[in-house]
């Protein structure tokens, strides 16, 4: 546990101190915060549904981005010998690396408290969505990072994570949007799926056990599947 | 401490590490020599628990390190060639990382930071980048990382390269003073560097061993042949050589040079047994006065290029 806990400060320490962090955050702020505050009067609801709604295509592309370098800049440089050859096992690497990468996003969120804040100011919210939203959100930027921390294990080039990790998230994303071009047979599976309702559900101030289940098994299998590729990559 | 049994590698189809025996006792330095792409690296890494072996067992103490990997990595601290550190971190925070995971805490850590940041020479740059680093004190980082939990057994990959004759002088001072108590395995291409600070020297080619004895024992026997210097006075070369040359196994007598009436020679003896007593008696039969007699010790280049080229797989 003590050893999860050094890696996780590590990286978490390591995201501040190059400037990747910052743009990415930068980023975020002004994309959701542009695209939440056009529509913002228009709509003329004191909530933050809107916001929630494009979370999940937002962090599609952010949450690679935040775990890209977890493996593939360890691999890229060689360090990853340094670190296995330290009285560590790779399950606490991979648990280390995800909850920085999961603190991360949490500090992505963080300064959108405002947001609620602000809105709060101007009329009457009601607070239960917005705590689902973010309890969501994180279940969501956890299910992402395990899925971009599996693209990052699979290759030394960082681009490539990236890539592969938002081809993933979207994917994971879109799922809902193209139901109608599948049999009535596999339409009960690829909805359970996709990623966009089970959040939605949560963002409603919805908590059903099968979201929950869901996030968590997408997050297990990507963590799973994380520890199998650094595993294998040894052989 | 440590032992090895038919430790075997395979890449793909490509054999790096072919059927290793190896025994290495506490307290010893032992070097691994070859030329690139030997195995010395591939060997060091399965022996670290880094990369598992395709066949054969490593036993350290009484682990092994197909079960006990953890514990073994416990015992053992590993510097990789070319040192590769996380680049964006400063070298104090780093130490501290390793000294984490090493399980030293609070103030016994901070003290054991101070303690290699003054043996390794860091001081002035504990709060630099390490990428910002020259590869000497890259270097020295990874051997302070190697040396946090100060290990019963050192592995360093070629610890030396890249450094600057002084920081060699260094680096091979600090090993040798570890090696009195501690088992050290250095690999190393670097010939003089092997004989400066191995006790014993295992040469490998091929993923083969091909040579495996101290390195006084290596530098005088090796295939049998010896070379031999002679300082002759009141001698005539033609004569010489006709004495000389008339011993069975001995060759190639050549004449370095003559200067005064001192006939200097070299020759070459290719037998099993020991022609310098053979040879004596045949220049006190003559009237030669003897001014020197000498067996040259081969030094380990030779050794070694011997054992690497003519022995091709």
């Amino acid at each position: 546990m003590r050893t999860v806990l050094s890696i996780f400060v590590k990286e978490f320490r390591g995201y501040f101190v190059s400037p990747i962090a910052y743009i990415v955050i930068s980023i975020f702020l002004l994309i959701t915060g542009w695209f939440y505050f056009t529509t913002f009067f228009l709509v003329d609801q004191a909530n933050l549904r809107n916001f929630f709604q494009m979370l999940p295509f937002v962090f599609s592309f952010v949450v690679p981005a935040v775990t890209m370098r977890l493996f593939a800049e360890e691999r890229h440089v060689g360090s990853y010998e340094l670190l296995l050859t330290l009285p560590v096992t790779t399950r606490q690497v991979v648990l280390g690396k995800f909850f920085a990468g999961l603190a991360f996003v949490a500090a992505l969120l963080a300064p959108t408290l405002l947001y609620a804040a602000t809105v709060g100011m101007l009329g009457e919210m009601d607070w239960g969505p917005v705590a689902g939203g973010y309890f969501g959100a994180l279940l969501l930027g956890g299910a992402f990072c395990a899925v971009g921390l599996f693209a990052s294990s699979l290759t030394r080039n960082q681009i490539v994570a990236f890539i592969i990790g938002t081809a993933i998230c979207y994917g994971l994303t879109l799922i809902d949007r193209v139901l109608f071009f599948l049999p009535q047979t596999l339409l009960g599976f690829f909805h359970f799926l996709g990623i966009d309702s089970h959040f939605q559900n949560v963002a409603k101030g919805i908590i059903d056990s099968r979201d929950i289940v869901y996030f968590l098994s997408l997050m297990f299998v990507g963590l799973y599947a994380t520890h199998l590729a650094m595993e294998g990559k040894n052989r | 401490m440590i032992d090895v049994q038919n430790l075997t590698k395979y890449y793909g189809t490509v054999c790096a590490v072919d059927r290793i025996d190896l025994r290495i006792e506490r307290g010893e330095i032992m070097g691994l020599l070859g030329p690139n792409g030997a195995g010395k690296t591939t060997t060091m890494r399965m022996l670290t628990g880094y990369l598992p072996p395709t066949s054969g067992t490593i036993r350290v103490k009484d682990y092994t390190i197909a079960e006990d990997s953890l514990r073994i990595r416990k015992l053992m601290g590993y510097l990789p060639e070319s040192a590769p550190l996380y680049p964006e971190m400063l070298v104090y925070d780093y130490l501290g990382f390793v000294a984490k995971l090493r399980e030293l805490r609070g103030m016994t850590a901070e003290g054991r930071i101070r303690e290699l940041a003054d043996m390794c020479g860091l001081n002035e740059v504990m709060h630099k980048p390490i990428g910002e680093l020259s590869k000497g004190y890259k270097q020295r980082v990874g051997l302070a990382h190697a040396m946090m939990s100060d290990p019963e057994i050192l592995v360093l990959d070629e610890p030396t390269s890249g450094l600057d004759p002084n920081q060699i002088v260094e680096i091979r001072e600090i090993i040798r003073r570890i090696g009195k108590e501690k088992t050290v395995i250095l690999s190393t291409h670097i010939l003089s560097e092997a004989e400066a600070t191995c006790d014993r020297v295992v040469i490998v080619h091929q993923g083969r061993i091909v040579a495996d004895d101290s390195t006084d024992s290596l530098q005088s026997s090796v295939s049998g042949r010896q070379i031999l210097t002679l300082h002759l006075q009141l001698a005539d070369f033609s004569d010489v050589k006709r004495v000389l040359g008339g011993i069975a196994g001995v060759s190639d007598i050549r004449r370095m040079d003559e200067d005064d009436d001192v006939l200097r020679l070299r020759m070459q003896c290719g037998s099993e047994t020991d022609l310098r007593p053979e040879i004596y008696r045949a220049v006190k039969a003559q009237d030669w006065i003897l001014l020197a007699f000498q067996q040259e010790r081969r030094n380990l280049e030779a050794v070694f290029r011997e054992l690497t080229q003519e022995n091709p797989a």
